[in-house]
């Protein structure tokens, strides 16, 4: 089975149950969710879902149509190929000296990252971008001590109209 | 008016007669709005039964069934029966209780997550919040169990919401955006359609319980007739045509009729029609219909290009298509290549007719169903369980009408035969019903003697008794050095004591024309009975093994024109 990273896109009803639905028709497949982001839409009462997910063309396929008969489902797209993607990540970074808190901040600067929390010991900061600039924010960080990550998983939208 | 009351309004409002159920601490408040009503309610003896016999009645009739249960156990006793009409795309409404809104979370008493249970098995489900919600969430569930592709709908109502006052009797549909179920056919498919099998010089149809679900059967004989395709149906499509019809050759699959087993291959297009073309019906993918065109047409997207590969996929309601189809093939003339095929087929299927002529004792199943058959009407009612007494049933009955075949086919729920038969019979109450069982199967609902001698629901439930669980025994002794684990069930019980401790008449039956003779007077009598059938417990139908090709069944098909 040929595993490809599909980004889908969907409007579904802002109501409960909805997430546990869809996220249960990739788990009957065997399909593990990258990530999934919901949050409010352009329309009142609908949310968008965005999921990143690896999985082989026909089941994807079968998975877009059965969330395709869930009722509380809208519209579902793959927008793998044009989109834009960005992910939100929060970093508490161990500072062990002056020298590090520098070298640091000059780091976040390069990545346009922010600093949200100082104290003595550690520094929340806050990035957004793509995986990769992510992941090699963090493997810059992590000479330092990494503390804790909360990631929120990637979030997209098709370009253009 | 109060939250149960606006219920059975609701219902009454939606057509409904008859409910089946069983009360419990949280439907209490239901239970007690419903002593005074007009609703007739059916008490079952295990809630499972409620669901199954609601799913008889909406087989038997086209219409919604509808069953209730507590919350918690008798919730989740519910949960064989909504899967099972989930599999067979049976519209029923299942109501359960839940305990009161503010203990939802608390692990209180008899409190199930039924709603998160229920979700991959249901097309929907409902939890109204409040009282004056109840009459749109009825509406709508009728609206979407009933519509597009049909299937269960789940609606959980909170014990106080049951109490509660409606400020508003409101039962406007709810606005459902995501739900649009293809009805129309699309114009420029069905052209091809028409284009290929112009093209065709050996059609055949496989039709499935899609065609007898949107009432498509007079336009698929049609089409059978205007292009001269014979016509092989799944075991739920069964009824879909005539099967005394010369050009009806049987159900094709695992247990299917030799003719379409050996056949379906040799066809150079292959028109399914509301299918969803099984592993139980196709057998080992890759040599199924491997060098035949197949048009597929279906309601349901998700079911097209799921397991076969299809050269022309139409979305839609059948009656809706077949009938755009038929219109378009006006003009069509049959070619002699066609006409010659047809006539092969035809005289196939009556040298390849499986043998059901036997003077064997202990009886052979052939000659029970056969002898059902020489005593059903067209208009008569059979449902079967699960396993080998199915099987027997499927492939030597010949059903000649729509809704008058009625078996768990996804879901393969053993349990199903005896209770759907009550929803049959209630739904129909005209027809003359009979489940067919085997003695496995039976034991799992014969507490439901008890449901049709209170209510007096004259079923005729035919327990095939061969003390085994005949299908798995059946792989053992083929598939398994004959190691029969955990398959032979015993002496106990017996079946004739069983119905009689309940008010039930039997009879036991271990003689050719016994049944015959018993179905009969069961028949004139209109009394809930049981026919106990001692039959050959080594008989087995030829069968697919698992992983086997279409045309690669084992056993020895034996022939009725091989009789002397």
């Amino acid at each position: 089975m040929d595993l490809e990273y599909h980004i889908i896109s969907t409007l579904v009803e802002d109501k409960p149950g909805v997430l546990q639905k869809v996220a249960g028709l990739f788990n009957r497949r065997g399909f593990n969710i990258d990530s999934i982001t919901v949050g409010k839409s352009e329309i009142e009462g609908l949310s968008r879902m965005v999921i990143s997910v690896h999985a082989d063309k026909k089941g994807l396929e079968q998975v877009t149509k059965q969330l395709n008969k869930l009722v509380d489902v809208i519209k579902i797209k793959d927008i793998t190929k044009n989109a834009v993607k960005r992910e939100l990540c929060l970093i508490k970074v161990s500072v062990p000296n002056e020298k590090a808190r520098a070298e640091i901040m000059q780091y976040s600067n390069i990545f346009r990252a922010k600093i949200l929390d100082v104290t003595e010991e550690t520094l929340v900061i806050e990035l957004t971008g793509d995986k990769q600039k992510i992941n090699a924010f963090i493997s810059l960080l992590e000479n330092y001590g990494i503390k804790k990550i909360a990631r929120t998983g990637l979030t997209a939208m098709a370009r253009g109209v | 008016m109060r939250g149960g009351e606006a219920i059975i309004e609701s219902l009454k409002n939606m057509g409904v007669k008859t409910i089946f159920g069983y009360p419990g601490g949280q439907t209490i408040p239901f239970y007690d709005m419903l002593y005074d009503s007009e609703l007739d309610h059916i008490l079952v003896r295990h809630e499972q039964c409620a669901a199954h016999a609601a799913d008889g009645y909406a087989r038997a009739s086209g219409k919604v069934g509808v069953c209730l249960a507590t919350s918690g156990p008798g919730a989740t006793n519910l949960v064989t029966g909504i899967a099972t009409a989930y599999m067979d795309s049976s519209p029923i409404i299942a109501i359960t209780g839940q305990v009161p809104t503010h203990l939802i979370g608390n692990d209180a008493f008899q409190e199930a997550d039924i709603i998160g249970i229920t979700m991959p098995i249901t097309k929907h489900s409902f939890q109204p919040k409040n009282p004056d919600l109840i009459p749109s969430i009825i509406k709508s569930s009728f609206e979407i169990a009933a519509t597009g592709r049909p299937g269960p709908i789940l609606i959980d109502v909170p014990k106080e919401v049951q109490e509660g006052e409606l400020s508003k009797f409101d039962d406007s549909i709810i606005d459902t955006p995501g739900y649009n179920p293809t009805i129309k056919g699309n114009i420029k498919q069905i052209k091809k359609a028409r284009d290929l099998i112009r093209e065709s010089k050996k059609p055949m149809i496989l039709a499935g319980a899609g065609v007898i679900i949107s009432n498509a059967c007079s336009e698929l004989k049609k089409l059978s007739d205007t292009i001269d395709a014979p016509v092989m149906t799944s075991l739920l499509g069964k009824g879909a045509i005539d099967e005394n019809d010369d050009m009806a050759l049987g159900m094709l699959g695992m247990h299917g009729r030799k003719v379409s087993n050996d056949y379906v291959n040799e066809s150079d297009l292959l028109i399914a029609v509301g299918i969803r073309f099984s592993d139980r019906t196709t057998g080992r993918l890759d040599s199924f219909v491997p060098d035949t065109k197949v048009i597929h047409i279906d309601i349901d997207p998700a079911e097209i290009g799921k397991n076969v590969d299809v050269d022309l996929p139409i979305v839609g309601d059948a009656k809706n298509v077949l009938s755009s189809l038929n219109k378009i093939l006006k003009d069509y003339e049959v070619s002699d290549d066609v006409k010659s095929w047809a006539n092969m087929i035809k005289q196939k299927k009556q040298d390849l007719l499986p043998r059901v002529t036997y003077d064997d004792i202990p009886l052979k199943p052939q000659t029970v169903i056969k002898e059902i058959s020489e005593v059903l009407t067209p208009e008569s009612i059979l449902t079967t369980d699960v396993g080998q007494n199915q099987m027997w049933a499927a492939h030597f009955y010949n059903t000649q009408k729509p809704r008058k075949f009625i078996s768990s086919g996804g879901l393969g729920t053993m349990g199903f035969g005896f209770p759907s038969a009550i929803g049959a019979k209630v739904a129909c109450p005209d027809d003359p019903v009979v489940s067919i069982n085997g003695d496995g199967g039976f034991l799992m609902v014969c507490q439901e003697l008890a449901t049709v001698r209170e209510y007096d629901i004259p079923v005729i439930a035919v327990v095939l008794e061969n003390r085994t669980l005949g299908m798995v025994y059946q792989w053992q002794s083929l598939l398994y050095n004959e190691r029969h684990s955990q398959t032979l069930l015993g002496n106990s019980p017996d079946f004739v004591k069983l119905a009689e401790s309940f008010g039930v008449n039997a009879v036991k039956i271990t003689k050719p024309g016994e049944t015959k003779e018993a179905l009969s007077s069961a028949i004139k009598d209109n009394e809930p009975i049981l026919l106990n059938v001692v039959i050959d417990s080594e008989e087995a139908l030829p069968m697919l093994p698992p992983g086997a090709g279409i045309n690669e069944m084992i056993g020895d098909y034996k022939l009725e024109k091989d009789v002397i």
